[in-house]
């Protein structure tokens, strides 16, 4: 087994099993979508009009919460030091923790996506494009989130500090996620995410394993 | 110690007038020694004086102040080495087994994980999860990587924390058949470990 599957796997087995913690932004992401209806009020139209494209902050603010434990715990707990001692350059491992995290909290929260825009009175016809948006602009948050974590990993309660750092990079992946979810130039709006989202899993490990080789000193 | 054994490039280690610095202060400079395959070296000195910032600069997670570290026979040092610090790395949620096959699968290289977890007394505990070891049988499981995933260079930071006698026991068994295959072994300590050590080194003033 490499050093890379082994990573995935413990990452996914720490974020599905004990704790407990990928269910957590599941559950805000689920309560938050399903709470606008109700804030809105019985106006269907402006729900239509208005709801899809929150489905898209409400993800972006879920998996935002689950960024500033990803490597705070490896740095207090020594894991990190083991992780530079592979024969795997850092920024695999790093591109390992990104996918299990895509997996573990990502791609629920896509599918999750489809009741959610439902909800929100998107036309049936979207939604399938809409969770498509979702498993690409997830890829792209959490590229992005990768430095934002590994930046604050030594930085205790630095969950506000990532929000600052990140959000502004969230900006592109929701302008076009909305356009998705709004029913507008939908093909191309998913050709930018996608371009979008590998630029972010590229660069993104890179600049984390910088960071990080910083929080080892 | 003979110098015959399984790491075929057998590295070495030399430290030529190093010197390190921890947030601003000096903690001790022209330090050097020369590590030969097979050495087990003992440093000493009191609570802040340095010890674990050199084992740290010798992984290679600092940089030092001064001075330079030559890795002989080991051309990639990170791989050559392992690392024992302070802190286990351990997951409280994950059990000894998924520990063991975690760090084989990090570490690479060829894997003997029931050897690992008998040579260390972890056998009966593989379905625990770290959680609910004690601080001595955390201290072991941490150690188990030294014998999962075999490399030449071990540094110690202070190894025999929270073990019993019987942990202290099987961890001179482990440096002891380390040196006989002409591993070498640097560890900080404050009382001795066990094996006589070929060099004793004393840093801060």
């Amino acid at each position: 087994m490499s050093a890379l599957v082994a990573t995935f796997r413990r990452d996914l087995a720490l974020m599905w099993g004990g704790g407990g913690g990928a269910l957590a932004p599941l559950g805000f992401f689920l309560g938050a979508t399903m709470l606008v209806p109700l804030a809105m009020g019985p106006e269907r139209n402006l729900l239509a009009a208005a709801g899809p494209p929150l489905v898209w902050i409400a993800a972006a603010l879920a998996v935002l919460a689950t960024l500033e434990r990803l490597f705070q715990a490896d740095l207090e707990d020594g894991s990190l030091d083991h992780m530079l001692l592979s024969p795997e350059p850092l920024e695999l491992i790093v591109l390992a923790k990104g996918a299990a995290l895509w997996v573990a909290v990502g791609l629920p929260l896509a599918l999750a996506s489809a009741p959610a825009a439902i909800a929100l009175q998107a036309p049936p016809e979207l939604v399938p494009a809409i969770v498509l948006s979702l498993l690409l602009g997830m890829a792209a948050f959490i590229g992005i989130g990768l430095v934002g974590a590994a930046v604050t990993a030594g930085v205790k309660r630095g969950g506000v500090l990532i929000a600052l750092i990140v959000l502004p990079f969230f900006a592109p992946p929701i302008i076009f996620g909305s356009a998705v979810a709004g029913g507008e130039h939908v093909g191309a709006a998913l050709s930018v995410l996608a371009g979008f989202a590998l630029a972010a899993l590229a660069l993104g490990p890179i600049a984390a394993a910088a960071a990080l080789r910083l929080q080892a000193e | 110690m003979s110098a015959s054994g399984p790491f075929q490039d057998k590295p070495k280690i030399r430290a030529d007038a190093l010197s390190v610095a921890r947030g601003g202060r000096v903690l001790f400079e022209s330090l050097s020694f020369a590590a030969e395959p097979g050495a087990y070296i003992e440093i000493r000195g009191g609570n802040g004086a340095g010890k674990t910032t050199l084992l740290r600069t010798l992984a290679g997670y600092l940089k030092p102040r001064g001075g330079q570290i030559v890795f002989e026979n080991a051309e990639e040092p990170s791989l050559a080495l392992h690392f024992v610090g302070h802190q286990n790395g351990l997951k409280p949620t994950l059990s000894v087994a998924s520990h063991l096959r975690y760090w084989a699968g990090l570490f690479g290289g060829a894997i003997n994980a029931g050897v690992a977890a008998e040579k260390l007394g972890l056998s009966a505990l593989l379905e625990r999860a770290a959680r609910t070891l004690s601080q001595g049988q955390a201290r072991r499981l941490s150690l188990s990587r030294l014998v999962l995933a075999p490399r030449p260079i071990w540094l110690l930071d202070e190894p025999a924390a929270a073990l019993d006698a019987n942990g202290k026991a099987m961890l001179a068994t482990i440096i002891d058949a380390h040196r006989a295959e002409g591993g070498l072994v640097l560890a900080a300590v404050h009382e001795p470990l066990g094996p006589t050590p070929s060099q004793t080194l004393t840093v801060g003033v």
